[in-house]
């Protein structure tokens, strides 16, 4: 009983983890249409500068990760402006295909500068654990779920509320009207591309946190992100989270009892359930769980 | 000079064209006997080996349009079945022994049929849901490859020495050539019978019906294009073309893993047949040459490049460092400045000629 608290706590945790990647790729799909495989390139690029802020400069933690995000966020938007907005009218498969180019000069950079070594990012939980109910939990991952939590909750919030959520959502929905109303289709790419790009540093500190470490391979969480992505549906943030949950869980109860219940199935079966479950979803429900089932006109 | 008027519907579209093939067909049958350096026949042995592979993603994302990043998986199931059934019995693990003409149109086979089983996902995913799940092949490919250690070797891996022997010629020594100079024979023989065939399909009627698929595919099945034999078509000989190419990958490599046929081959697949133009047929054999003798080139010049480090111990870049960033960036720039790559540069150069007023003495039908 004790295994199964414990094997869903740390697959919830997975899930917020997944969330938090997934989340920033969903937005960049719902304003511009761009699958970027770069998302596990911004989580890196926000991993290392927090680091560099915490370590390397000496700024307080918490102060670090703000600098770092809005850094990464700053790149991210220049990102956009530099190289997308050249990409405008290109067929979807060339701009997955850029954003994948520019995945591979961040793996290769991040590490030119910092190392292939595994950095420790100084953060203020380490590896505290304490004891909920007869489970052992790290104080990383209450954090990593109040993390998710606040940052979930206030972007529904910015979403539904504020004028530039609005104005995102009309954009995605219908984007020429948007223009027609005035909302320009440029600054809310920028936008979005920035918010994912904090949101990405957020997921790398608290993936690097704790006996995570930093090392340049890391970025391999936004390719198992993708399942969740795919198994929401590519539109819905709403299902990119549930998705997230859905994936890390059973990630997590895979790891745990596979071993001894389908030692059939291999060794590291749970690195690639994610993918079963996507491709067992996708056969039933081609869109996802909550996307919107794409209108073809001729 | 009269031109004779460009017939598309020929293989050769002009006279001039079937001139230059076979020019260069003689130039490429050569090669190995001109070319005295290891290294550079070692390069050119990738180069085509690869060539195979690209001229069949090539149909399947440059003209029918479905995006894939699973052609590694195809790859190495190849790979694996030229491994089980050419391999020695004595060899680790123990293969069937089976002679070139059997072992070589089953590692194009195999993995056809795989692809014919993958393909009825093509017809129910579109753009980036089909991209994310062919990239979700290659990662439950791995695992397979990993685990099923009687026929993979697991992560151990697995030496490639199938007999190369076809009658009375054996590719692996041909009179006193080495092992390199035979193998190129069969490796681009293929390649050039690969070409050929994919440029006669295209040519044809199933080139425009993948062609409408790819441009407009609701469009095309009203006016009677069957989305299905086409799209299962592409992907079939897709994928048996890159198990083809898988094998001869194998065979030039001698050793292969699991962790061989990973995304990052995949990548370079794709990335080859963007540098070299998408949707064209030559596009595939330059892009396979562009980016296989790239790294080459990049060694054989890197101490005149400035932050990089040609030996060790030296500050900057690593050459494998390096090789990613130009590989990363190449993919960027062609796609954002030359987005139908490199062929489209020559068909530039030849459309600019051909219309410039002081060399067109009549008015040309372009």
């Amino acid at each position: 009983m004790t295994k199964l608290a414990e094997l869903a706590f740390s697959g919830t945790t997975r899930g917020a983890l997944y969330a938090l990647v997934a989340l920033g790729f969903v937005i960049i799909y719902k304003s511009t249409g761009v699958i970027n495989f770069a998302q596990g390139g911004l989580v890196l690029v926000g991993m290392y500068l927090t680091y560099n802020a915490h370590v390397t400069w000496g700024l307080p933690f918490w102060l670090a990760v703000v600098v770092a995000a809005a850094l990464t966020a700053l790149t991210a938007a220049l990102v956009e402006r530099a190289v997308l907005r050249r990409m405008i009218g290109q067929p979807a498969f060339s701009i997955l295909m850029v954003t994948l180019g520019l995945l591979i000069v961040v793996q290769q950079v991040i590490p030119a500068v910092w190392g292939y070594d595994r950095l420790n990012l100084g953060d203020p939980w380490g590896v505290r654990k304490i004891s909920l109910g007869g489970v052992n939990v790290e104080v990383k991952d209450l954090w990593t779920l109040g993390l998710t939590a606040v940052v979930l909750v206030s972007f529904f919030a910015f979403f539904r509320f504020s004028r530039y959520g609005l104005a995102m959502r009309a954009s995605s929905f219908d984007q020429e009207a948007a223009m027609a109303q005035g909302i320009s289709a440029g600054r809310v790419a920028c936008v979005s591309w920035a918010m994912a790009g904090l949101v990405a540093t957020l997921a790398g500190v608290m993936l690097a946190a704790g006996s995570g470490g930093l090392e340049p391979g890391r970025d391999v969480i936004a390719l198992a992100a993708f399942p969740a992505i795919i198994l929401g549906g590519l539109d819905s943030p709403l299902g990119a989270v549930v998705g997230s949950f859905v994936i890390g869980l059973s990630q997590s109860l895979t790891a745990g009892y596979q071993p001894e219940h389908a030692a059939f199935l291999g060794e590291g079966f749970d690195a690639v359930l994610p993918y079963v479950v996507m491709v067992l979803i996708l056969l039933v429900r081609p869109q996802g769980l909550f996307g919107t089932r794409a209108v073809v006109r001729v | 000079m009269a031109q004779a008027a460009a017939n598309p519907l020929r293989m050769f579209p002009t006279s001039s064209s079937r001139n230059m093939v076979l020019a260069a067909a003689v130039g490429v049958a050569s090669l190995p006997l001109l070319v005295q350096s290891e290294v550079w026949l070692t390069v050119l042995l990738f180069v085509g080996a690869t060539a195979v592979g690209a001229l069949g993603l090539n149909l399947l994302t440059g003209f029918t349009g479905q995006v894939s990043l699973g052609h590694a998986f195809f790859l190495g199931l190849g790979a694996y079945t030229a491994c089980y059934l050419g391999n020695p019995s004595d060899g680790v693990p123990a293969g069937r022994g089976l002679p070139l003409v059997v072992w070589l149109p089953a590692a194009a086979i195999i993995p056809a049929l795989a692809g014919l089983a993958v393909g009825p996902a093509a017809l129910r995913l579109k753009g980036g849901y089909l991209a994310i799940v062919s990239l979700g092949m290659v990662f439950l490919g791995a695992h397979v490859f990993k685990e099923w250690e009687s026929v993979t070797g697991g992560s151990d891996g697995t030496t490639v020495l199938p007999s190369m022997s076809l009658g009375f010629i054996d590719f692996a020594r041909i009179g006193s050539l080495t092992r390199n100079q035979s193998l190129y024979f069969l490796v681009w023989a293929l390649v050039g019978v690969t070409a050929l065939g994919c440029r006669n399909l295209v040519r044809a009627r199933p080139g425009r019906a993948m062609q409408a698929v790819r441009d407009r595919d609701v469009a095309a099945e009203v006016i009677g294009v069957s989305l299905a034999r086409y799209k299962l078509g592409a992907f079939t000989i897709s994928s048996g073309l890159a198990g083809l190419s898988g094998a001869l990958y194998a065979v030039v490599l001698t050793y292969i893993e699991p962790a061989t046929w990973g995304l990052a081959l995949s990548i370079q697949f794709v990335a080859m047949i963007i540098v070299g133009g998408i949707g064209t047929t030559m596009g595939g054999i330059v892009g396979a040459l562009f980016i296989g003798g790239l790294p080459e080139v990049v060694k054989h010049h890197s101490d005149k490049i400035p932050f990089v480090a040609s030996t060790a111990g030296e500050r900057g870049l690593s050459l494998p460092q390096l090789n990613e960033i130009l590989f990363g960036l190449l993919i960027v720039l062609f796609l954002v400045l030359e987005p139908r790559g490199l062929v489209a540069l020559w068909l530039r150069a030849k459309a600019y000629l051909s219309t410039h007023p002081s060399i067109a003495k009549t008015p040309r039908k372009l």
